[in-house]
């Protein structure tokens, strides 16, 4: 397994900053139309990490006029322009699925407090 | 046969890859060459042409008496497998010479794999051919069996090359137009688009095309 190793490890991304399920970030996505480029920004809550060397991903929700919306980023993808740690949220289990069936101020995480 | 010269190569096993426009790609790293040639066939000796080609190094202790007279006119050692190329002209190459993945391949090349498929054993006719099967509910009392393999009266026997269970997998299968993705020169590592027939280190035949 070592050449997969080591193949993995070249490729992978080491600027993704240390965040867990119920920080929010900011996601720069790199956006190729046609032959311009530009940067979009997806701003919301991480319910999920998959952990994992080339095959680690995430998951982003944020309510975009009144819908839930939730994209998954493979996280050494080299279209994400950089991950940005907004907030970091306090929450107790590693999957935040519940967040779907919650709306409002129920669907508030409490932010950790940082000393 | 196919008269394209290839290399022999080890499955190693599969990861992901990123190309140039950020897209993820499947891909198969193998392990390939070098691969040292071991005789010429010729028309006038043998009937046709070919070079024959030996992979992964063999203890000389392992080896036996007869195959140890044929590798020392390579002078590198004994080898696990053995395979043939038909080539045009096989004075292209001489005995001894190491043939490496860079002297057949570069990246974005097309080619063809063949291994050997997993073995699934004695299996039935709907994972080995895909049959639909009947009902599992409702009273069926037809489940995963063949159904009718034929007529009555006539032709009182069975068509030859019916679809039947039996033994599935263990064949040489070739996977064709597969695309090189990347080289990597210095651990004779290539990595192809998508999967490969076998097992992890399983040995795979890699053509040019």
């Amino acid at each position: 397994m070592s050449i997969i190793e080591q193949i993995e490890k070249e490729n992978m991304r080491y600027d993704v900053p240390d965040f867990r399920p119920g920080d929010t970030v900011k996601v720069h996505i790199r956006i190729i139309e046609g032959a311009k480029e530009r940067v979009q920004i997806f701003q919301g809550v991480v319910i999920r990490r998959k952990r994992g060397t080339m095959g680690a991903s995430f998951t982003v929700r944020k309510i975009s006029h009144g819908v839930g919306v939730e994209k998954t980023f493979p996280t050494h993808s080299p279209r994400i322009e950089k991950i940005e740690l907004v907030t970091q949220g306090k929450v107790r289990r590693s999957r935040l699925y519940y967040l779907r069936n919650l709306r409002g101020k129920a669907a508030r995480i409490r932010e950790k407090r940082m000393n | 046969m196919p008269k394209t010269m290839g290399i022999l190569g080890k499955k190693i096993g599969m990861t992901r890859f990123y190309s140039e426009e950020g897209s993820a790609v499947g891909v198969t790293v193998i392990e390939a060459g070098p691969c040292v040639v071991l005789q010429k066939k010729t028309d006038e000796n043998d009937g046709y042409k070919a070079i024959q080609v030996g992979f992964v190094n063999k203890r000389e202790s392992r080896v036996n008496r007869p195959m140890l007279g044929h590798f020392n006119k390579a002078g590198k050692g004994g080898f696990y497998y053995i395979r043939e190329f038909r080539v045009e002209d096989p004075d292209q190459y001489e005995i001894g010479q190491e043939i490496k993945l860079a002297d057949l391949f570069k990246v974005g090349d097309i080619v063809d794999i063949t291994g050997k498929t997993k073995g699934r054993g004695f299996q039935g006719v709907i994972k080995r051919h895909g049959f639909h099967g009947g009902r599992k509910t409702h009273g069926s009392m037809f489940h995963r069996a063949p159904g009718s393999i034929g007529c009555s009266a006539w032709p009182s026997r069975v068509i030859k090359g019916k679809k039947m269970p039996g033994r599935m997998g263990n064949n040489n299968v070739t996977k064709k137009n597969v695309i090189i993705i990347d080289i990597r020169e210095e651990d004779n590592v290539v990595l192809v688009k998508g999967g490969v027939p076998g097992a992890k280190q399983g040995l795979l035949t890699i053509y040019t095309k």
